[in-house]
């Protein structure tokens, strides 16, 4: 059988190129930002507030995330909260990516020495002022390794969105080669494009890396 | 009235009674040094005075404010309160620079153009004003501690703590850091100073106090402690010293 490519494969490819990436940077930031809030009540809160983060991350970290967005997106809608596909696709990934940033966010905090945080409040910072200033600079310079790979990971996870009805990468992929049964080549073609992507990532990010380096602070590569 | 004035204080680690009971003043511009074996609760009872560790009991005094309060702004009390730590603690992620400014910027809400200013004199005060662009990890242990003073002392701070400031150094690296902490004890710095460096203690502190298991055992005078002190216990462990570390420390 000899191979085939068709550029007119690459406009639909390319759109759902563009929703990949959009999935992906909205879960990502979702994923930090409630990551980063998580990882503080698991370091720093108490009874309630604890268990309720603890329970969160084990919750969604023990559990699959194909699971966790049929939940999201058939499971809320049989008690009436229907929620579109992109909405499900986007709260599904960013809950479940911020259970694993929480967890690479906490052993970055707790990797800065004890001493940073006395020093800090020695000189009349407060709690917070601490955390802000010397804390998290700190960590996350040292996460950004654990973290570039979860960035690798979530856009790779984005592929299963094609499952609740998205056009994404491989959604449209789907589309394609269910039309003209040219599977192999759209997909090689479609991993080519996500392959590329996780390349310019990982570039990109070593780039950041390299530009906020600081001497004796985590030199992990 | 005494600058700092400690009436009676504990503290305890599960079962360890760290502090059983410490009561002792400093004058403004006094020089006290803490001696005694390790794990006698010296460190614990600096990090009490500023409420870096919370004392169980007793009471604590700055300059007329009871810093043990639960009513007292603990973070204006240790913004008057310089800490030097024995591994320097330096942050890690700033310069020399940065490090000297952090407090003034953040806690005293300075101006970034006062700031740097106060903190380059600082930097000079204590001989290090080419390495404001420096990391810490790009400096010499020695030069990490003068910093760190360098960081205490733009707080303008009413007394400052120096928990064991040379005991991580190398040898050859104590000198430089002794000589900014005498020239400060000399310029009127009210200085309170957990070491084992006999010299320094015996020819700039005017008061030594001898800790063992959590109680003063003895204090007073460094030319009565060293050469005729009242308790067995106190001449035993100089002798021990002076032995490990030497007589000029």
């Amino acid at each position: 059988m000899e191979l085939i490519f068709k550029w007119e494969w690459l406009p639909g490819l390319g759109k759902g190129l563009v929703l990949t990436v959009e999935l992906t940077a909205a879960c990502i930031s979702i994923g930090a930002a409630f990551g980063l809030l998580l990882a503080i009540a698991r370091l720093y809160g108490r009874h309630v507030i604890y268990w309720l983060a603890s329970a969160y991350v084990q919750f969604f970290r023990g559990t699959p995330l194909l699971v966790q967005l049929f939940m999201i997106h058939f499971g809320l809608a049989g008690w009436g909260i229907r929620l579109s596909p992109l909405l499900s696709g986007i709260i599904a990934m960013g809950l479940n990516t911020a259970a694993y940033q929480a967890e690479y966010f906490r052993g970055a905090i707790q990797a800065v020495k004890r001493g940073q945080a006395l020093a800090a409040l020695s000189l009349g910072m407060t709690r917070w002022q601490t955390i802000r200033y010397v804390i998290l600079p700190q960590a996350l310079r040292l996460v950004l390794p654990a973290w570039s790979n979860e960035l690798v990971y979530m856009l790779k996870y984005t592929s299963i969105v094609y499952l609740i009805g998205l056009p994404d990468l491989m959604g449209v992929g789907r589309t394609i080669a269910s039309s003209n049964f040219r599977f192999f080549e759209i997909y090689a073609v479609v991993a080519l494009i996500y392959l590329a992507l996780v390349l310019l990532i990982t570039f990109a990010l070593r780039y950041v890396e390299s530009r906020i380096r600081v001497p004796g602070l985590g030199t992990a590569r | 009235m005494a600058l700092l004035a400690i009436d009676d204080l504990h503290k305890r680690y599960g079962k360890e009674e760290v502090l059983r009971g410490v009561s002792f003043e400093l004058e403004r511009g006094e020089t006290k040094v803490i001696i005694g074996p390790s794990g006698t609760g010296k460190s614990t009872l600096l990090r009490c005075i500023n409420r870096l560790t919370e004392p169980d009991r007793g009471k604590v005094w700055l300059d007329g404010v009871e810093v043990t309060s639960p009513r007292t702004n603990i973070y204006r009390v240790r913004a008057q309160v310089g800490f030097v730590f024995q591994d320097f603690n330096l942050f890690t992620h700033l310069t020399a620079l940065d490090n000297v400014r952090l407090g003034l910027i953040r806690v005293k809400k300075m101006g970034k153009r006062d700031a740097t200013e106060r903190a380059m004199r600082e930097l000079e005060r204590v001989g290090l004003a080419d390495k404001a662009y420096a990391y810490p990890a790009q400096l010499s242990g020695g030069q990490q501690q003068r910093v760190s003073i360098a960081r205490a002392l733009a707080m303008d701070p009413k007394l400052i703590l120096f928990d064991e400031p040379t005991s991580a150094l190398d040898p050859e690296l104590i000198g430089e850091v002794l000589q900014v902490m005498i020239e400060l004890a000399e310029g009127g710095m009210t200085m309170l100073v957990v070491t084992h460096e006999m010299g320094f203690a015996r020819s700039v502190a005017d008061e030594i106090i001898f800790m063992e298991k959590g109680i003063i055992v003895e204090q007073g005078p460094p030319e009565v402690l060293f050469t005729r002190p009242k308790k067995p216990r106190t001449a035993e462990f100089l002798r021990k010293i002076t032995e490990f570390y030497g007589e000029s420390g």
